[in-house]
């Protein structure tokens, strides 16, 4: 098994062995194939075929379907914990799709990229364009991704929701991870939202 | 088991070789409350059977399919109906897995149904035949699969009204099938498909020769009625694109319109070779049963249409396989399913497949339909050794 990419091992990481999840917006299924070691009972949703089909072969449950239009289909709170990996800045309704979440699941795990990263302020500021980074290399007109925020963003959003964050861990440009205050987001202008180039959280419903 | 099975009866398609046939005395319980007995299901086999029995894979057909999933048919001579999809190194291997597809009950490519003979009057059923329902259908396969000293399936697979069977076979048999591949179907006929089906069978009725059912006593066929039949349903099996594409308004044989009502259009013939090649292999009097038979199907009806409910507790995986340009069972209605199965926690997955050809996409060459299928089936075996 090919290793995880770091974000999803942090989400990994947070997943309880024997779990029921769901992974919204699944990819290929290299995560739920890896929970698959710790016993977890995993279903994903994910857009694209040709990843659908790429699960279908490895023998994973994994509906064909779109984060903003389908979760509005499942029950609430049937799975242990919901993942979103990489995906709420590419969603219509990103509101929607983290109230849907944390009604589906009991715990929802989260992964994003920063726009507060300092390569990507530093790039508008000094370029004048929109900012491409390696995690975010699309130009403005071709991204899926319409609805960037740092992270201090979706703290907020998450308060809005009225979600707790019960981990949170900042994904550093070389691949490492480490754990982080949430507070530290918040407050004041260095930190996390200044120095991490993504961020994964484990929230529930307060 | 009680039942002798015989293999040698009569079977009312004169010329036609109807494969393997069995006989079965013990009766049918029927859901009009009625029963059969004797009957006989006909079916054909492909692979071989492995000593542990768990290789077998059930192939469902749809409304005017057959038996003869991938070889020759009798009387058409035609190549098997899904010979793109079962066959040796095909997604459903026959070098691996044992597949036997049979002909329901009400049909007419040898088991019993409507043309065959009443036994209590010698004459042919017709319309005395019982109304025959999906579960009708899936249990007289589930005596056939018994027969054939199969306890648990791998596999049931089918499109359409195929589907609706492997649906059935995981609501009434949950402990006899391992994975369900229902392609292209629905958990119950909508408004509009049993609107289609009713002006099919009225179609039908209206032609004289049908002879209120008894046809085959008088000797007449009501050929007219059923190719009016089969030409309206074709309409629903394609995308209003593929026709479009097809045929456009192109002219059949001619340079200019005939200002009269022979057909000018080239999709008008195609409708009427459509029709005129069914009614040399079809029995009109089985289009009614089986159409109805599609117009009853709501698997949550005895759960107070509460679909979930039918698979709570379903340790089946399953595969549902939608076409985008699929009208008569779209995608919004497979996928139906595929919720019912996740809120129960079943293991479910959910394919669309884009295509231009409308519904009758599950019978043609369809490159991600056969991956699917393959990569399916492929870990449900593999589960298994």
């Amino acid at each position: 098994m090919s290793e995880l990419r770091p974000d999803l091992a942090a989400i990994a990481a947070m997943i309880r062995p024997g779990a029921r999840v769901l992974d919204v917006g699944c990819g290929d299924g290299a995560l739920l194939e890896h929970l698959k070691t710790k016993n977890v009972d995993g279903r994903g949703i994910e857009i694209s075929q040709a990843n659908v089909n790429a699960c279908v072969a490895r023998g994973l449950a994994v509906v064909q379907g779109d984060a903003d239009t389908d979760l509005v289909d499942y029950p609430a709170q049937v799975f242990d914990a919901v993942i979103l990996s990489q995906t709420i800045q590419a969603t219509e309704k990103p509101r929607a799709v983290l109230d849907h979440l944390l009604r589906i699941g009991r715990r929802v795990a989260i992964s994003l990229p920063n726009f507060g990263y300092w390569k990507v302020r530093l790039s508008l500021l000094a370029g004048g364009r929109m900012p491409r980074t390696n995690t975010l290399d699309y130009s403005w007109w071709a991204t899926p991704n319409i609805h960037l925020c740092t992270l201090a963003d979706f703290v907020d959003l998450t308060r809005e929701c009225g979600a707790t964050i019960v981990e949170a861990h900042a994904l550093n440009d070389n691949g490492t991870t480490a754990k982080m205050n949430p507070a530290s987001l918040t407050h004041g202008y260095l930190g996390p939202n200044l120095f991490a180039q993504g961020g994964v959280f484990l929230l529930k419903k307060s | 088991m009680t039942e002798a099975p015989r293999f040698l009866r009569p079977v009312t398609t004169p010329s036609a070789d109807v494969g393997m046939a069995v006989t079965f005395e013990a009766p049918l319980p029927l859901d009009c409350g009625r029963e059969l007995a004797p009957f006989t299901v006909a079916y054909m086999t492909y692979g071989t059977l492995n000593a542990d029995k768990s290789n077998a894979i059930l192939i469902c057909h749809a409304l005017t399919g057959d038996q003869f999933v991938a070889s020759d048919h009798p009387l058409t001579g035609k190549q098997g109906w899904w010979i793109t999809m079962v066959g040796p190194g095909k997604p459903i291997d026959t070098d691996r897995f044992f597949v036997i597809c049979s002909n329901v009950i009400g049909g007419c490519m040898g088991s019993t149904g409507p043309a065959e003979i009443d036994p209590s009057d010698g004459n042919p059923w017709g319309l005395n035949f019982p109304v025959v329902t999906i579960p009708d259908m899936v249990r007289a396969q589930k005596r056939l699969v018994e027969h054939l000293g199969i306890d648990k399936l791998l596999a049931v697979v089918g499109g359409s009204m195929g589907g609706m069977q492997a649906l059935q076979w995981a609501a009434s048999y949950p402990d006899c099938v391992r994975a369900v591949v229902p392609i292209a179907c629905a958990a119950r006929h909508s408004a509009q498909n049993i609107a289609f089906h009713e002006v099919g069978r009225q179609a039908i009725m209206a032609d004289p020769d049908w002879q209120g059912g008894e046809y085959l006593l008088h000797n007449t066929k009501p050929s007219k009625g059923l190719a009016v039949a089969r030409m309206a349903a074709h309409i629903t099996y394609v995308s209003e694109m593929a026709l479009q594409r097809k045929f456009g308004r192109a002219l059949q044989n001619r340079d200019a319109k005939s200002f009269q009502f022979t057909p000018d259009f080239q999709i008008e013939s195609y409708l009427h070779h459509q029709g005129a090649s069914f009614v040399d292999r079809f029995d009109a009097n089985s289009y009614l049963y089986i159409t109805r038979a599609m117009d009853y199907f709501d698997l949550a009806e005895e759960h107070g249409g509460q679909l979930s409910d039918v698979f709570r507790l379903n340790s089946a995986r399953f595969c549902i396989v939608a076409f985008t340009s699929d009208w008569l069972f779209p995608p919004v209605e497979n996928k139906r399913i595929a919720h019912a199965l996740n809120a129960v926690a079943a293991q479910v997955s959910f394919v669309e497949i884009k295509s231009d050809k409308g519904h009758d996409a599950f019978l043609l060459d369809e490159p991600e339909m056969f991956a699917t299928v393959r990569g399916f089936l492929n870990h449900a075996a593999q589960d298994l050794s």
